[in-house]
């Protein structure tokens, strides 16, 4: 089958590999229809998250048809069935599945024992991430492999395009924990940093819940152009000073939750002077992230407020201010997706036409077209927010 | 490489039979090499700076290991995901590189012959980096598509906010997963 293969840092390939195969009897086989490129797999282009190896099938983001049921996930899923595939593999049985923390699932990753000696406790595993999540290969592919397939798979209804589901696999469940996890009522002003596809869903994500307001906050026009067409106030930070304009549109309050729906790899720009503190950290090793963007969020947010952190950080980061943190008693939210505690209920606004998370698809693409489309997606080129792929 | 990418798999996961064409260019392959002779030229700048000032008859050898530093520092920035950066850092290192070596070809250095050469080095790695800053430049312009593509009317509600936030209240279910554990247990 023809896969995109990692080879190295910005060196991904539409290689021709072997097929996958059942390899336990909960596995199932998925011919993959649809396939996206997510802001996570820009991180692992750059070669920011630890331990990838040449060799490594890319991709979180998928949905098909399945084609091979192992014995034990048969009272489950059956040939034929449509599934979206959750980027979190999980069992549905250890302790952490039991109580809807399927990103921390205790059985899946089958690297734990390194995971846990480097997190302390390891994760569950991901689908073409890190060997650290268990090296699993990745649906930016023909076939993919479902490990604990009885459990890992979301069964999706026919008549409803693959552009408007396959974001269940991730972003739209990201978006939504994000708000969630900031616990809204209808007097709060929700500020977003980032308006990538994660960000796009999760300022939708607290419309919906209720937010009284959104703010959005980027540097490209067309990301902000797509979240005020939700209904947000956009900021772009390259043009004013965001501290000031939420100051000024929270009545000096600052915003009561905010969300990081950045990450790792913050815009380096000179008027932010600490981007080009961390990125020359960052070449030498010293530090894995740029946290301009919760450096700011610590600072602006609201006393008693709430942060919700979607965004991924990799490991060690310098000059979190602490101090503003404990001393406005802020709650910080963050984490992998539980993608499945989630995806009963979307599904259903989906069925019931109230989003349509297809809105952030910008480019759809042939597989082989991949390795472009990385490069596409990286630079913001041509408008591009989403791509998927059509193996 | 793919050998060696192939012998790393788990027992049943894929193995590569052919590789595709890579999504690094030319441009990216000759920045890799420049960022590692910046490496190579750096280090030698650096750990042989007095051997360095005598082939080319310099006097005091300490400008010649800070220039190392500065070659390493260019070299690091090439190499990294932010290569245009490193390469312009190059571009300024070769025109600095380029003043000395033309402030050293006196008539009085007996070694002018050997600071040519280098001078003549220095000119042609520059004309590589001046070409790889102008390529990637074209690369990175973000506009492909003129005018700017409208999402104006990608609201992403098909029945208006309204009509969404009021269903998602009434569906919400509080058992299956639709409310958060930890809040819940919280209230
Ligand atoms: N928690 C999870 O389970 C999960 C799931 C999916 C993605 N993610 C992470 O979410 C993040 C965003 O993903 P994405 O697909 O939207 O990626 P993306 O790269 O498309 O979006 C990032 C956006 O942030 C903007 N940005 C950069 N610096 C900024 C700053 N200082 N202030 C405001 N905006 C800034 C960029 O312009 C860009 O639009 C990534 O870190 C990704 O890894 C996490
Ligand atoms: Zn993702
Ligand atoms: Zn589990």
């Amino acid at each position: 089958m023809r896969a995109l293969v990692w080879h190295g840092k910005e060196d991904i390939r539409c290689d021709r590999v072997t097929d996958p195969g059942i390899e336990d009897p909960r596995d199932a086989i998925v011919k993959v229809t649809s396939c996206a490129i997510c802001g996570s797999d820009l991180h692992l282009f750059h070669n920011f998250i630890p331990a990838m190896l040449p060799g490594d099938i890319m991709g979180h983001e998928a949905m098909g048809e399945v084609v091979e049921v192992g014995a034990e996930a048969r009272g489950k899923l059956k040939v034929g069935d449509r599934v979206v595939v959750p980027f979190t593999i999980f069992c549905g049985q250890c302790e952490q599945c039991q109580r809807g923390n399927f990103s921390l699932c205790q059985r899946s990753n089958r690297n734990k024992r390194l995971a846990d000696k480097v997190f302390g406790h390891g994760t569950a595993g991901l689908f073409g991430y890190t060997h650290l999540t268990g090296g699993y290969p990745g649906g930016q592919a023909e076939f993919l492999r479902v490990p604990f397939a009885d459990a890992t798979h979301i069964k999706v209804p026919d008549g409803v395009p693959d552009e408007s589901l396959l974001f269940l696999s991730d972003i739209f469940p990201t978006g939504w924990q994000a708000a969630v996890q900031c616990d809204i009522e209808p007097t709060d002003i929700v500020a977003v940093w980032g308006c990538g596809p994660v960000g796009q869903m999760a300022i939708r994500s607290a419309l919906l819940l209720g937010a009284e307001q959104v703010i959005a906050i980027d540097r490209l026009p067309e990301r902000l152009e797509m979240a005020e067409a939700a209904g947000a106030i956009a900021i772009d930070f390259s043009r004013e000073s965001v501290i000031e304009r939420l100051n000024e549109l929270t009545g000096g309050d600052g915003p009561d939750k905010c969300i990081d729906c950045v990450g790792m790899e913050s815009h380096v720009m000179p008027s932010q002077p600490d981007t080009l503190y961390d990125r020359g950290k960052q070449m030498l090793g010293v530090e894995t992230d740029r946290p301009h963007a919760l450096r700011e969020i610590i600072y602006v947010c609201r006393g008693g407020g709430v942060i919700s952190i979607p965004g991924v950080y990799a490991g060690f980061d310098d000059k979190i201010p602490l101090g503003q943190l404990m001393n406005k008693g802020i709650t910080v939210r963050t984490g992998q997706t539980h993608v499945n505690r989630w995806t009963d209920d979307l599904l259903r606004y989906i069925e019931e036409g109230l989003i349509d998370p297809a809105f952030v698809v910008t480019h759809t693409v042939p597989l082989a077209d991949g390795p472009e489309m990385y490069k596409v997606f990286r630079d913001k080129q041509d408008g591009c927010v989403k791509v998927v792929l059509k193996p | 490489m793919t050998f060696i990418a192939n012998v790393a798999r788990n027992a049943g996961d894929p193995k590569i039979l052919d590789a595709g064409q890579s999504s690094l260019g030319a441009v990216d392959r000759l920045a890799k090499a420049l960022g590692w002779f910046s490496i190579a030229l750096g280090l030698t700048e650096l750990f042989a700076a007095r051997r360095l000032s005598r082939v080319l008859g310099l006097n005091g050898h300490g400008l010649v290991r800070l220039y190392g530093v500065r070659e390493l520092a260019a070299g690091v920035a090439t190499l990294s995901v932010d290569k245009q950066a490193g390469l312009w850092s190059r571009v300024g290192g070769d025109a600095l590189d380029i003043a000395t070596l033309m402030a050293a070809r006196g008539r009085d250095n007996p070694r002018r012959d050997t600071v040519g050469l280098a001078l003549a080095l220095v000119l042609g790695v520059t004309v590589l980096d001046v070409a790889a800053t102008q390529v990637l430049a074209a690369r990175a312009n973000r506009k492909r598509r003129d005018p700017r593509p409208s999402y104006r009317d990608r609201s992403g509600f098909p029945r208006g906010l309204r009509a969404a936030r009021d269903g998602v209240s009434d569906v919400r279910s509080p058992k299956r997963g639709g409310a958060d554990p930890v809040t819940t247990a919280a209230q």
